[in-house]
């Protein structure tokens, strides 16, 4: 099983986000981070991919299948999108909220198997004691858990997650992006993390995909990505590679001249 | 979370895990429950003291016999409780439940715990309608005499809601814009109405704010079999889209990676709401807050989760406003005070509390 995108074009208006972008097969059990600056048009990748948004022209191919044959619904089971922002006054518990994405796919009557797959999910990610929480009593790394469940609980093939580690501090985002290695490999998922943390995706992730004015600069292994001098063009600023003690690789990274910073 | 991410790995550990997890939400579903079914007790004491209450003060007994069999007191008693007074606490009972469904539905698909048929304009819409049937006679339909204030009243309100409909299918148009577009069309037919008013003559104005101040006393038999049949379709309708309201509640981008086809749904719920909105309007006048309160206080008790908020939305509505006939009864003996400035009276605490509460969750 694998994953590809071929000539996908978007644009929103006048205003070209992603033009005629092509993304190599993505394997089964690959961790892939996305990496790009701000506006890089990260997003509105995901979206396409998971039928959110309409590209004007292209294909996404999932197991040989082009997507933009197969239904919403059919698309929603295969491939799921996890937005970054999550509702923080929603009065649903957590095992409501679960339930509720296995729900979409099982009809309207609450059957014992849907209450069991739900408890299974929430026994394997840990997060069982939470289970009668509201959503809007979590804290941040708390509900990237929770939105993970509802992932797990669809069994989809493909997880797209946007920025799953922004608002986390450094522990719970090593923690976070440790499952979703370990689920990943286990599950046999393509997932696909839109990150900002350089390292953290060249830590954790297979390979690495980097995205600039809407266009794929470079796709590869992500210690290859590292060393490659479109990264720093990205993002426009001058990086290093550095080799810690443990021989991982470093990227070190400052401002082409002092006066790009903001004033 | 205090601790990392694991993953346990004891199979036993998971299974007793697992058992405690399916009890736990077992027992939750049937407090919610519990909760409904206490509510459905609580209306229907509150359906039979607003049926004994009343000038005459017959006793409790007398009325329940009369209920059971209608020939049981003579004809007087007869007509007095069949014809008047459980005419008027049904339709209490029916309006209460169609304006907390629309409400609570209204809440969910804009997103916005203010969102009611009276704050969004289309009570007002209403009001314009009937007054200016009163007025100028000027309808939407010929030869139906009486009727005619009610059918634009009707008409009216559905028009308002036909218009946040199709507001709501224009590109790029969020429930932000629809609410402020509800809040606009509010002011336009207050305006209206003023107008109307003002070259209206004195019995004229007596019925337009009789009309305004909401009031059960035209119910009829004729009305509650259309309210029936109108809120067995509608209810189970929206009951079968509760997780896809739910999902909508997870925000839009979740939903539709969910599947959701939310213009679709937004489209199938407006409708609903627009049949219950409009009817409930025309049939008994301006009454606000119900729909406010009601969904309110449901959100209180069971959360967020569509398939126990709004059928608890509904039987709350339905309480509030059968309560409120009996308070309206109840207060001066021999006098039936309009149950709009009851509602009012009841409402207004209560939303400022809304106000303030949501105030406080943004602060945090």
């Amino acid at each position: 099983m694998s994953l590809s995108v071929q000539n996908l074009t978007v644009s929103y208006g006048a205003h070209l986000v992603l033009n005629d972008l092509n993304v190599a097969p993505l394997e089964q059990g690959s961790f892939t981070a996305l990496l790009g600056p701000n506006a890089a048009g990260k997003s509105t990748l995901f979206k396409s991919i998971s039928g959110l948004i309409k590209a004007q022209s292209g294909e996404v191919i999932l197991e040989e299948k082009n997507l933009n044959t197969c239904s919403k619904m059919q698309r929603s089971r295969d491939i799921i999108y996890l937005p970054q922002s999550f509702y923080s006054s929603l009065a649903l518990s957590v095992f409501e909220s679960v339930l509720v994405s296995l729900k979409q796919k099982t009809g309207w009557r609450v059957k014992h198997a849907d209450i069991q797959e739900v408890a299974h999910v929430l026994s394997l990610l840990n997060i069982g004691h939470l289970s009668e929480r509201s959503i809007s009593e979590l804290s941040g790394g708390q509900k990237q858990l929770v939105a993970l469940a509802r992932i797990l609980v669809v069994k989809p093939k493909v997880i797209l997650l946007d920025e799953p580690t922004s608002a986390l501090d450094l522990h719970h985002q090593l923690s976070i992006l440790s499952v979703i290695k370990k689920l990943t490999v286990e599950r046999g998922f393509i997932t696909v993390a839109a990150l900002h943390d350089v390292n953290l995706a060249a830590k954790f992730c297979d390979q690495i995909i980097l995205l600039d004015k809407g266009v794929i600069q470079t796709q590869g292994d992500a210690h290859k990505v590292l060393a490659m001098p479109e990264l720093g063009q990205a993002y426009n600023v001058r990086t290093t590679l550095e080799e810690t003690r443990k021989g991982q690789l470093y990227l070190d990274a400052e401002l082409l001249t002092p006066q790009s910073a903001y004033a | 979370m205090s601790n990392s991410v694991t993953m346990p790995n004891d199979g036993q550990v998971i299974l007793k895990k697992q058992d405690d997890l399916v009890n736990g939400f077992m027992a939750s579903e049937s407090k919610k429950i519990q909760m409904l079914s206490l509510i459905v007790l609580l209306l229907m004491v509150s359906l039979i003291v607003d049926v004994s209450i009343g000038p005459g003060n017959f006793s409790l007994g007398t009325v329940l016999e009369v209920l059971m069999n209608r020939e049981s007191h003579g004809i007087k008693l007869e007509v007095i409780i069949w014809d008047y007074r459980l005419p008027v606490a049904v339709t209490a009972v029916l309006v209460g439940a169609m304006l907390g469904v629309a409400g609570a539905l209204m809440q969910t698909l804009l997103n916005n715990p203010l969102a009611e048929p009276f704050t969004l304009g289309v009570s007002s819409a209403a009001s314009f309608g009937a007054a200016l049937a009163i007025v100028s006679g000027v309808g939407f339909a010929a030869n139906v005499g009486s009727l005619l204030v009610t059918l634009n009243a009707f008409i009216f309100a559905l028009g308002t809601c036909g218009v946040l409909l199709l507001l709501m299918r224009l590109k790029g148009v969020g429930t932000q814009t629809i609410i402020l577009f509800g809040i606009a069309i509010f002011f336009a037919f207050n305006a209206l109405l003023a107008i109307m008013q003002y070259g209206a003559s004195e019995t004229q104005l007596q019925r337009i704010v009789f009309w305004m101040l909401g009031s059960l006393n035209r119910a009829s038999w004729a009305q509650i079999s259309w309210g029936a049949i109108l809120l067995t379709i509608v209810l189970p309708f929206c009951m079968m889209r509760t997780w896809q309201l739910t999902a909508l509640r997870l925000g839009e981008e979740s939903a539709l990676s969910m599947g959701v086809d939310i213009p679709r749904l937004r489209i199938e719920i407006l409708i609903c709401i627009s049949l219950l909105a409009a009817t409930a309007v025309a049939f008994v006048g301006t009454i606000g807050f119900v729909g406010l309160v009601g969904p309110h206080i449901a959100r209180l008790l069971v959360g967020e989760n569509q398939r126990y908020f709004v059928p608890l939305a509904a039987l709350l509505g339905a309480l509030m406003l059968s309560v409120t006939s009996i308070v309206s009864k109840a207060i001066t003996p021999g006098i039936i005070y309009p149950i709009g400035i009851i509602t009012a009276l009841i409402g207004v605490p209560v939303f400022l509390t809304i106000i303030l509460r949501h105030s406080k969750e943004q602060a945090l």
